[in-house]
């Protein structure tokens, strides 16, 4: 065993530290140590993988270790990381870092929010380190179920009809999916589930088409795949702000990657033969979740079907098999969750000060408050793919990475894809005019007080992160697109 | 093989027979005061008999091969012994109370000669044997079902199972005798070398699992289950739904196996539809019900289609993955029932609605419940997850992926009405919630017990690998 299970070992450390805690000092003094802690760790795994790379080693996992686990079934406890699971965990260590300051007021029940947003981040993290078929499930599966309960008891709005409708979607998903990884285990043999040794492997066509549906869809929902998205929107909407963030900005981007990681890798003959059909799908995606975003008036509700159309892109980028385009839907991903994460931390501290996520009731809040209403227009510059912050850097690579296709018909889908841009640039900008700027249209809102520092520092971190992305994106994007060129050989 | 040994590999049994002789003398002779330490004595005993017969021995048969010992029946005998010890914690407080303190011996030799039988069913080479355990295990069950002396539903319960038991053990019989009509004999060994596809043949195999189905409770036959359930008191719904049915499961599939393993085509055929009908009815109905007994009593009716799912397989796989899926169950549904027997004899409330904010007063038991409720679901990380994972990996080998399609469909409308009592107890406001109930020291030990393995038993691979080295296919 190796350092990566402290990946997995330090949430569930924080969640029997939590157990035994007893003043909200305490439960927030565990949670900022702990997130802390997170954080340096993806900070010291990105520096050390750089380094090995650095050495010229290039095997296609690095720090792997195993364990076996189910011998009847081959299931092993394995872990590795390569670029891209370097990435995601350093994304998701940031959101679970911020999320943490996001909920400082969060109450009643402080203790057991905690609790559960800590078994959520084990699922993610342990998620991205796991290198076999059923541990990558399980946490799969474990960041899954504690969304019901985040949801419904913090939550607000129609609470419990979202929370439910979520979690029966999701789990509905991840079933199909449970069917698709025992079939890709019996179609390779059932000698193991360890992906590496799974991507050495061929399964024969027919079964091929069949599970790379199942898989592709059961991570495609989590993905906020077309037209199965309808979980997201009002889940965001009903979740509390922390769990917003995690759950837009990370927990959305397991579905993209378990769609590469499983789908693609293990059944690249199906996923190119199919392909057509999922790129006709996400394409839809991402223009309608742009347009649906336009009509809304709730702040949320925006930026979940913002969210939805950038998954999809996410989705879209993946299936046009292309190292650019690969590299560019990871660098999407990573941009997204930042820049979602900024949004629902916005909203959150401006819900939790006008008691009102409308942008009708809401007006001329750039004057009250500058430090939100600048961090607001921010992440709507780099949701929309201004220069310089990370959504542009993201998007022209998806873009650029697909039109490298020859064919007509992906050629056109990027094109249309190209749209949700500038549709994009409408429902931002008009949601910024409405509400930060113009006259004020509650006279209660000018009395309200600026950003605190816990809320300073969640934002800041962020902004950092995204800028960082956006001016510095070389060698992340290298990280990235050298973990594709070893999987794309394999492929072909 | 000198007569000593004939009795040496009957060990289980012969323990479990001195544990129910020693209480019977026990309860007889006792005075006033020797029959408070009644409880604490006879848990104690099983416990240790449970301990005597933890390790396994050598395959052998004694009588002439009416008696046969395997080492898997010793993994499922301990399966069956920890579901009733946790029983037995459970009940401690039933029979503490001024209702129930005279039928105290009686609970206590009922249950544990239904356990007498189930492993005489279990470890049975011969039909005699088999149909004398299969009615051992039953009868007194029935009994057990009328308990509660003054409770109506409770009498109606009991003669509903003692009538429909004895009709289907008829049947059972009927069956048997044409298998011993066309082979002209009753051994085990000797009617599955004589099994053609004789058209009598034929009909006495389905006249014989009949029997068996309505002990499972598959569908068509779990007509009696809710009411049953409903009807007899909380520990012995839990040990209905338990222990009956585990050794029930363990029983079909073992004779499938070995008995009828020529006609491994027809059962399979068989129960393809049966998992089918079991499941989706099963969870169909659960939806709709309010008390909570009638609740986990469809919710145990799909379990048992779940269950189905590894003994279709035929294979070593499938027997390993039916035993690990009986003993997370066990857990997660004594969890359950421990809940509810704690509030049901404080409050007498039994319905899910009167749970509704109960986290409010009683956190720690809505924390064992909700786990309870996850397990059952499938939810990960619990138990629960990993055994209906790889249940289905053993339908899945075979190639039966349409049956795992509709079981795992068929999941997520069970995780709708399982969150449905998270959600009472945790997310719904309620004025009046039930009071802070101070729960009886036996019964919290229970509950840790199975709180601990919903929690820690899917993490440990080492239990699927003991249970597999045993396990054997068709």
């Amino acid at each position: 065993m190796n350092f990566l299970s402290l990946f997995v070992l330090l949430p569930l450390l924080m969640i029997l530290a939590l157990f035994v805690a007893r003043s909200r000092k305490q439960i927030l003094g565990i949670m900022v140590a702990g997130s802390t802690l997170l954080v340096a760790l993806a900070g010291f795994l990105a520096f050390q993988y750089i380094a090995v790379r650095n050495s010229g080693i290039t095997d296609p996992m690095l720090f792997t270790a195993s364990l076996s686990w189910f011998k009847p079934l081959h299931i092993q406890y394995a872990m590795g990381v390569d670029g891209v699971s370097v990435v995601m965990l350093c994304l998701s260590s940031l959101i679970v870092f911020t999320g943490t300051f996001v909920s400082w007021k969060i109450a009643p029940l402080t203790k057991e929010f905690f609790l559960w947003y800590c078994l959520l981040a084990t699922g993610v993290f342990g998620f991205f380190i796991s290198l076999d078929l059923f541990t990558l499930f399980l946490f799969y599966e474990t960041a899954l179920i504690p969304m019901y309960l985040l949801i419904g008891v913090w939550g607000s709005g129609r609470k419990s009809h979202a929370a439910m409708k979520l979690t029966l979607m999701l789990m509905g998903s991840s079933m199909i999916l449970l069917v698709g990884i025992l079939g890709i285990y019996f179609g390779s043999g059932a000698t193991s589930m360890h992906i590496s040794e799974l991507a050495q492997r061929t399964m024969p066509m027919e079964q091929q088409y069949f599970f790379f549906t199942l898989t592709f869809f059961g991570f495609g929902v989590l993905g906020a795949l077309f037209p199965f998205h309808t979980w997201s929107p009002d889940g965001h909407a009903s979740a509390p702000t922390a769990v917003s963030m995690l759950h837009a900005g990370v927990l959305m981007k397991l579905g993209g990657y378990g769609c590469f990681r499983i789908a693609i890798q293990l059944m690249p003959e199906a996923a190119e033969k199919l392909s057509p059909i999922f790129l006709v799908l996400t394409a839809i995606g991402v223009v309608y979740g742009a347009m649906a975003a336009i009509r809304q008036t709730d702040l949320k509700y925006i930026n979940a079907y913002s969210s939805v159309s950038h998954c999809n892109l996410v989705l879209f980028a993946i299936l046009m098999l292309t190292q650019t385009s690969l590299t560019g839907a990871v660098l999407q991903m990573l941009s997204h969750g930042l820049i979602t994460a900024l949004f629902f931390a916005l909203i959150g501290m401006i819900y939790g000060r006008t008691h009102t996520r409308l942008i009708t009731d809401m007006g001329g809040l750039m004057k009250i408050m500058p430090f939100l209403g600048v961090s607001f227009v921010i992440a709507g510059f780099s949701n929309i793919g201004v220069p310089g912050f990370s959504g542009f850097v993201a998007e022209m690579t998806i873009f650029v990475g697909s039109f490298e296709n020859g064919d007509l018909f992906r050629r056109i889908l990027t094109v249309a894809a190209v749209t949700s841009i500038v549709i994009g640039a409408v429902y931002i900008l008009r949601s910024i005019g409405k509400f930060l700027q113009g006259p004020l249209q509650n006279e209660e809102h000018g009395k309200l007080d600026d950003a605190r520092w816990f809320e300073r520092l969640a934002v800041v971190t962020l902004i950092a992160g995204i800028l960082y992305l956006g001016s510095f994106p070389t060698g992340i994007a290298e990280i990235i697109s050298n973990s594709f060129s070893s999987m794309l050989q394999v492929a072909k | 093989m000198s007569y000593f040994d004939n009795f040496l590999i009957m060990r289980s049994e012969i323990s479990l027979l001195t544990v129910i002789l020693f209480l019977l003398l026990f309860d007889i002779i006792a005075g006033k005061r020797g029959k408070k330490y009644f409880q604490p004595v006879a848990i104690l005993l099983f416990a240790l008999h449970t301990l005597l017969n933890l390790v396994p021995m050598a395959t052998g048969e004694s009588f002439g091969g009416m008696y046969q010992y395997h080492p898997v029946m010793t993994i499922i005998k301990t399966v069956l012994n920890v579901a009733m010890l946790i029983i037995f914690l459970q009940s401690k407080h039933v029979f503490d109370g001024n209702e129930m303190k005279n039928q105290r011996g009686e609970y206590y030799f009922l249950t544990l000669s239904t356990l007498l039988g189930m492993y005489l069913m279990i470890s049975s080479g011969h039909f005699l044997l088999f149909f004398i355990g299969l009615e051992t295990a039953s009868i007194p069950l029935a009994t057990l079902v009328a308990f509660s002396k003054h409770c109506k539903k409770s009498a109606e319960g009991g003669a509903k199972f003692i009538l429909l038991s004895a009709f289907s053990s008829g049947i059972l019989l009927f069956g048997i005798s044409y298998l011993y009509g066309t082979t002209g004999s009753l051994y085990f060994s000797e009617v599955s070398t004589q099994i053609s596809h004789n058209p009598l043949q034929l009909m006495a195999f389905v006249f014989f699992l009949s029997g068996l189905f309505f002990k499972v409770s598959f569908v068509p036959f779990h007509l009696w289950t809710a009411d049953v359930y409903e009807g007899a008191p909380t520990n012995v719904t839990s040990y209905l739904s338990v222990v009956s049915k585990g050794s029930a499961a363990f029983v079909l599939m073992t004779l499938l196996f070995k008995l009828f393993g020529s006609y491994v085509h027809e059962w399979q055929t068989l129960l393809f539809w049966i998992i089918i009908v079991t499941i989706i009815v099963g969870n169909l109905f659960a939806l709709r019900q309010q008390n909570f007994k009638r609740f986990l009593a469809f919710s145990s009716i799909s379990q048992a289609g779940y269950i189905a799912l590894g003994i279709i397989s035929g294979s070593a796989l499938g027997m390993t993955t039916v035993i690990y899926y009986i003993f997370v169950y066990l857990f997660s549904n004594l969890a359950a029932f421990g809940v509810i027997s704690a509030i049901e004899s404080r409050t007498g409330k039994i319905d899910i609605p009167d749970y509704k904010g109960l986290y409010q007063t009683n956190p720690k038991l809505s924390f064992v419940m909700m786990l309870a409720m996850f397990s059952l679901a499938g939810v990960a990380p619990f138990a629960g997850f990993m055994s209906k994972f790889f249940i289905f990996s053993a339908a899945a080998q075979q190639g039966y992926y349409l049956l795992v399609i509709v079981a795992v469909v068929n999941t997520i409308i069970s995780l709708y009405y399982y969150l449905r009592v998270v959600k009472a107890m945790f997310i719904d406001q309620n004025e009046e919630p039930l009071p802070t109930l101070r729960t009886d020291s036996w019964n919290r030990v229970s509950l840790i017990f199975c709180t601990a393995a919903i929690i820690f038993v899917g993490l440990l691979g080492f239990i699927l690998d003991i249970i597999e080295r045993q396990s054997f296919g068709i």
